[in-house]
């Protein structure tokens, strides 16, 4: 095959032309190649759970719109119209907390005892990367989960809420910006949650995160708890809500925070806790 | 016009990478480089690697031999682009590791102590995407997954999942997961470590195979027998430094009376290697 080499051993490099072609793409394919292979890995692994992922991404919402959007209005606890304050919310909360907790329990666990993510670390591209490809899936991902809840609504609580349509594209591209938000502080929370701590997740972070984020009620309400209106200022689940209330009912006035605002609060995040999981996520992975 | 040339340059610099495909003029080069190379971990008191040098020749079975918590765990780490060297300078086929983790990760493969397999995916999925990641295209990457999961006796496995997976057979597809690119230097830390007797001849007959080839093989292992069995050089390592290095028949002579590798390691640190 090779002649001018003289015939000492048979050598497998000799016929592995795929192998040498791999290596001898230029750095930005290798590594394109790597992060779409990776990409592809987690969406095999999505569709297998699939039906899973849909029970779990409609339970929550479905009670909570029940509850919320139709027990307490039809029992006079709440008014007629609080299920156009309670949609957004909602839609809100799910796109986060998927996203997050897509990034953080399996990473938790991956990164910590099992390393099985080591395989991928291992691929021909840079460590970061396989961070991004988390966070990329992890939004991806959720933005199916935050989609869900719009069926949901119209089947629980009917002609309750209105989408203004109008603003599709604001509501896409905050969903969007919700959905990259919860997975950049999912993977700050993986890279700096032991294994054995994973179950004070739930108490310290997820439920303090639910209750201070505007789901139920708009922030301007809270104008009479002044305190309590700063804490929620520091949760990207305010801004993700309150976004989507300006973009989902019109004329009801509903939206409070300035969609200023709430860009200026959900890019923040996804700058902070993306460069501090991708650089916690680099300290794990490469001692 | 311009793109083609640049293309083309782009290419032969890639070829001209002193890493790839053995050629006569390169043949007796180094797989593996290291010169005063030294770890220590944050908030430990000494060096886990202390300031070892050597060379590892292409086509060459090396083994570091040492007991457990010698340091070869974490240089094969550096090797490998996983652990970061506090200073000295490590390269594979000339690539410094440091400088250079996405093309030394290209050229090299990886067999750990622990399983590490993904077990997310099935045995035949994880050898497909594992060749994926490193670019190998689809027709080929599938063909070469059956092929060696006939080789190592997995044929019939191929869509469990990796969580019924026995150790040996566990081991077995971490090694044909590590030849889906096809590797031109295979690290192997303990690669036989608590495996039954057949598990560990097979892999020891897979590792010379696999040499005989044109792989270089890089193994750790506190066990002599596989040192001696296997490996054409030898480096002695404990408390993170190389105490000696050539090959068994040498490190024998060095040592009056000994009859094999166990009596040359406790004539050097005075104790035994499975202490």
């Amino acid at each position: 095959m090779n002649t001018t080499t003289p015939a000492q051993t048979t050598s497998m490099y000799d016929y592995d032309s795929a192998a040498r072609t791999a290596r001898s793409q230029s750095l930005f394919i290798v590594t394109s190649l790597a992060f779409l292979a990776m990409l592809r890995r987690d969406l095999v692994i999505a569709r297998r759970d699939f039906i899973g992922n849909l029970v779990q991404w409609m339970v929550v919402p479905a009670f909570f719109l029940f509850i919320f959007g139709r027990v307490l209005p039809q029992t006079g606890a709440a008014s007629a119209s609080y299920g156009a304050l309670l949609l957004p919310g909602i839609v809100a909360m799910s796109l986060l907390m998927t996203a997050l907790l897509n990034v953080t329990l399996p990473l938790v666990i991956d990164i910590g005892n099992e390393r099985e993510i080591e395989d991928r670390l291992l691929a021909p591209l840079p460590t970061a990367l396989v961070a991004l490809e988390k966070v990329l899936f992890a939004a991806l991902n959720s933005m199916v989960a935050g989609a869900l809840v719009f069926p949901l609504a119209y089947l629980i609580m009917g002609n309750a809420y209105q989408v203004r349509t109008g603003a599709i594209g604001t509501l896409i591209y905050i969903m969007l910006l919700a959905a990259f938000a919860g997975a950049s502080l999912g993977l700050t929370l993986g890279t700096a949650v032991k294994p054995e701590q994973i179950g004070l997740l739930n108490s310290v972070i997820l439920l303090p995160i639910i209750f201070t984020g505007c789901v139920y009620f708009s922030w301007s309400a809270l104008d009479s708890i002044k305190w309590f209106q700063v804490v929620t200022l520091f949760n990207p689940l305010t801004y993700s809500a309150e976004g989507l209330r300006g973009a989902m009912t019109p004329g009801l006035a509903l939206a409070t925070l300035d969609i200023r605002w709430v860009l200026l609060g959900l890019a923040g995040t996804i700058i902070v806790f993306l460069s501090l999981g991708i650089k916690g996520f680099t300290r794990r992975a490469v001692r | 016009m311009t793109e083609r040339t640049k293309d083309t340059t782009a290419v032969q610099q890639e070829q001209a990478l002193p890493g790839d495909r053995p050629t006569p003029s390169n043949e007796d080069g180094c797989a593996v480089e290291v010169q005063n190379l030294v770890k220590r971990y944050p908030k430990t008191q000494s060096n886990a690697v202390d300031g070892i040098s050597f060379v590892a020749k292409r086509g060459e079975i090396f083994g570091l031999l040492g007991p457990n918590g010698a340091g070869k765990t974490t240089a094969i780490g550096i090797l490998t682009t996983g652990v970061l060297p506090s200073s000295g300078s490590a390269k594979i086929l000339g690539l410094d590791v440091v400088a250079n983790p996405v093309r030394v990760r290209q050229r090299i493969a990886v067999v750990p102590q622990k399983s590490n397999l993904d077990k997310r995916l099935r045995a035949r999925e994880l050898l497909i995407f594992h060749a994926s990641y490193h670019g190998v295209p689809r027709v080929e990457r599938e063909a070469r997954a059956d092929r060696l999961l006939v080789e190592f006796g997995l044929a019939d496995r191929g869509k469990d999942n990796v969580n019924h997976y026995s150790g040996g057979m566990a081991q077995r597809l971490m090694l044909a997961r590590a030849l889906m690119h096809t590797p031109y230097v295979l690290f192997l830390d303990e690669p036989t470590n608590s495996l039954d007797p057949q598990s560990r001849l097979f892999i020891w007959d897979r590792i010379r195979s696999l040499n005989q080839q044109g792989m270089t093989i890089f193994l750790t292992t506190h066990d002599m027998d596989e040192a001696e069995q296997l490996c054409d050089r030898i480096a002695i390592m404990d408390h993170g430094r190389i105490l000696v290095l050539d090959t068994t028949d040498e490190l024998k002579k060095l040592v009056p009376g000994s009859t094999n590798l166990e009596d040359v390691f406790i004539a050097l640190t005075g104790r035994t290697l499975r202490s």
